[in-house]
């Protein structure tokens, strides 16, 4: 126990000192941080140049109301003729004639206003622009037809679907229940997926360094094989735990400061929103309050510490599955690559589907697929965390937690009498059929 | 004296192949003993038995008189052929490390550690990364490793392939010492010069069988063809008797083969006797090596 525990604390202390250990667990938040603060500056970036638009408005459709000025677009109305305009463009200081012409027709569904300049408007202009014409034509259409305000209002509805339950004292979850259950099953899936590939990866290539640099079996004459190859799975996937610990209190607090300290909030946002939609309006801020709160009651309703100790329960368990597989695999290898791929294929291949079943099974959580490739071993420590926001039936978690507990044991049995033999063995090609020849090979 | 190691019809098979073949050997407390035999003979798979990596399918080990088990290791101390260290440790770090999987504490393992790292005036290596050493510093390191929790029983494989001749000769006479303070040394060679030097006592391997054991001096005896060899000056003139062969005489260098060993003394008196002046005589033993060849020779026509 006590060389187990040395060996543990080797593990680990030689990662998590190293450099680029250090490096990547810092660096990796700061450039997320980075990336939002580029992507925000992106979008609340506006031209600083003022431009000066003369508005020609044949159609009389200002009277009732001005067109209100933006940051950098200042509209101006215009009595002078258009040829004027054109000619006396600079000595105006215009960049550019609006003209809208007299509206024939108030049934037609589309108008072409004209925009004279000497470079065509950027998309933000047009689209700026457009919107706001639009919205002068449809309140001089409602005066000229005699509508009344109140009922064309009464017509802008929403519908918007509230699950409840059959049961009435069934739990009543809110409308948000399921995207965020697919937003939190997808994120924890992904983690699970990179986990099981750079930690496994990791283990794979320590038990392959360890064998080519031929200190195992000096290792191996003081420590039981399998005492090594379990304080190497255990001590890597403590710096697993610990690089994910740091990240899942860096991330946020990063971005907490970002948006505290160069405040990038709805503004950036909104820009975002605008250029996405054209015209459309932007969210009332109303609504967008009302929204918010209620994911955050839809997430104040899902069971945190359930999720989070049964998240470290798969995330534990496909660790120990996988690596275990990896550091089989990494005690056969030699240092040729092509060979090595062959033997990591069997392991990759399972994390691949599993992290497509991971998708299907955000949209679906409770399809039979969703369901058994929650509770097969080698999914379940990727598909089961994705469903856990959708709180799947007690006996689904019980039996795949359950299944995955024996498979562990199992596989870290037979990885440990695998690598028992391989790392004493060179210069021998090796294929699938010798790995399981050497399960049963005598001590 | 009572053996330190003992091993009894030991047997080891890989698949179909028979790597240990019912050896059976002893190791006497303060001696080095020389596990010999050509590559592939066996010796690692025997000295991997004897260090608990594997287990023997048959055939028993006892150390200090009990069943090889599991705490034998930390009284075992284990250089293999193929060695190496973690490249990115510092050299401190590593043989603290190695120490203390051995069972030592942090101090004991710390003081065993400075102690041998003074003897080769190389405490100024305690921060340096395994990997800024040259193979040669490495190898020191790796010996301070095999021996630093002073061990019952010191296996070398091969300890001085890839040695220039000043660390040989330190680690050598390191060797000596520690079989004077009462360790016993296993010995695995394929080099025989090595042996005749400094083992007492001998196994040779060969097709996993154990074909020839015993102390060097009666094993020489044994295989000895009862050749003399005489160097002289003038006209030696031998005497006419059954059983006496010239092998060759030239140079002043004669060498004759006898059939009883006993009767060097009389030839050498009548030789005495001539007005013949005689530098040296003396008998012809085989060296390990001649033996070795033999003995393989043999065993691979039988």
């Amino acid at each position: 126990m006590e060389k187990l525990f040395l060996i543990i604390k080797r593990e680990y202390l030689t990662r998590v000192k190293k450099r680029s250990f250090i490096l990547t667990t810092i660096l990796t938040p700061l450039a997320f941080a980075l990336f939002f603060l580029v992507v925000g500056f992106i979008f609340s970036y506006e031209s600083d140049d003022v431009k000066r638009v003369a508005i020609l408005d044949e159609a009389g459709i200002l009277e009732s109301g001005g067109v209100s000025n933006e940051r950098n677009l200042v509209f101006i109305p215009e009595e002078k003729s258009l040829e004027e305009l054109r000619q006396n463009l600079e000595s105006l200081e215009y960049d550019g004639i609006l003209r809208i012409p007299p509206i024939t027709n108030l049934y037609a569904k589309s108008y072409t206003i004209f925009y004279y300049s000497e470079k065509p408007p950027t998309l933000d202009v047009e689209t700026l622009i457009s919107s706001k014409i639009n919205k002068r034509i449809e309140a001089y259409k409602i005066q000229e037809l005699q509508l009344d305000v109140a009922q064309l209002e009464a017509l802008d509805s929403k519908v918007s679907i509230n699950p409840e339950p059959l049961d009435e004292n069934g739990e009543d979850s809110s409308q948000f229940t399921g995207a965020i259950g697919a937003a939190i099953g997808s994120f924890m899936g992904i983690i699970m997926y990179m986990t099981v590939f750079i930690y496994g990866m990791m283990v794979m290539r320590s038990v392959m360094e360890e064998k080519t640099n031929r200190i195992v079996e000096v290792m191996i004459s003081s420590v039981r094989p399998f005492q090594l190859m379990l304080g190497k799975i255990i001590g890597v996937g403590a710096v697993g735990l610990t690089q994910i610990a740091i990240w899942a209190v860096l991330i946020p607090t990063l971005g907490f400061l970002v948006t505290l300290i160069f405040g990038i909030d709805t503004s950036g946002m909104q820009g975002m929103q605008n250029m996405g939609s054209g015209a459309a309006q932007a969210i009332d801020p109303e609504d967008a309050a009302n929204m918010a709160q209620q994911i955050l009651l839809a997430m104040g309703e899902l069971n945190w510490g359930m999720i989070l100790v049964l998240f470290l329960f798969y995330f534990l368990g496909g660790f120990f599955l996988y690596s275990s597989l990896f550091a089989a695999v990494g005690s056969a290898m030699s240092d040729d690559l092509g060979e090595s791929q062959a033997l990591t294929l069997p392991i990759t291949i399972p994390v691949l589907i599993a992290f497509y079943i991971m998708f299907a099974a955000v949209q679906s959580p409770n399809s039979s697929l969703a369901i058994w490739a929650s509770i097969f071993p080698l999914f379940s420590p990727i598909v089961m965390p994705a469903r856990l926001a959708f709180q799947p039936p007690v006996w689904e978690v019980a039996l795949s937690m359950g299944v995955l507990i024996a498979t562990c044991i199992l596989f870290v049995w037979i990885s440990s009498r695998i690598y028992r033999v391989g790392i004493l063995m060179y210069g021998k090609k090796v294929t699938l059929r010798t790995l399981g020849k050497w399960i049963f090979y005598k001590d | 004296m009572k053996p330190i190691l003992k091993l009894e019809e030991v047997v080891k098979t890989y698949g179909d192949h028979v790597a240990v073949d019912h050896v059976s050997f002893e190791v006497n407390k303060g001696a080095i003993f020389g596990l010999l035999g050509p590559n592939g003979a066996g010796k690692t798979s025997i000295i991997r038995i004897i260090t608990t990596i594997t287990r023997a399918d048959s055939g028993q080990v006892y150390l200090n008189g009990e069943k090889l088990g599991s705490r034998h290791p930390n009284t075992i101390g284990y250089m293999p052929e193929e060695r190496g260290l973690y490249r990115k440790m510092k050299v401190g770090d590593h043989l603290i490390y190695l120490a203390r999987l051995k069972g030592l504490s942090k101090t004991d393992a710390k003081t065993a550690i400075d102690y041998w790292l003074e003897k080769f005036e190389i405490t100024h290596w305690w921060n340096k990364k395994v990997e800024e050493l040259s193979k040669g510093m490495q190898q020191k390191i790796q010996f301070i490793a095999t021996v630093v929790h002073n061990p019952q029983i010191l296996i070398l494989d091969e300890p001085f392939s890839g040695l220039d001749p000043i660390n040989t000769n330190l680690i050598k006479s390191e060797i000596l010492r520690m079989k004077h303070a009462g360790t016993s040394i296993i010995f695995s060679t394929h080099r025989m010069e090595q042996v005749e030097e400094i083992c007492e006592h001998i196994a040779l391997i060969d097709q996993g069988k154990n074909v020839l054991e015993g102390q060097v001096a009666n094993i020489k005896q044994q295989f000895k063809e009862n050749l003399f060899e005489i160097h002289y000056e003038g006209q030696p003139v031998l005497p006419e008797r059954a059983g006496l062969q010239v092998v060759s005489n030239e140079g002043g260098r004669l060498i004759i083969q006898l059939e009883d060993d006993r009767a060097s003394n009389q030839i050498l008196q009548e030789l005495l006797k001539q007005s013949i002046y005689i530098h040296s005589f003396r008998e012809i033993l085989p060296s390990l090596n001649e033996i070795f060849i033999r003995q393989v020779e043999t065993d691979k026509r039988s």
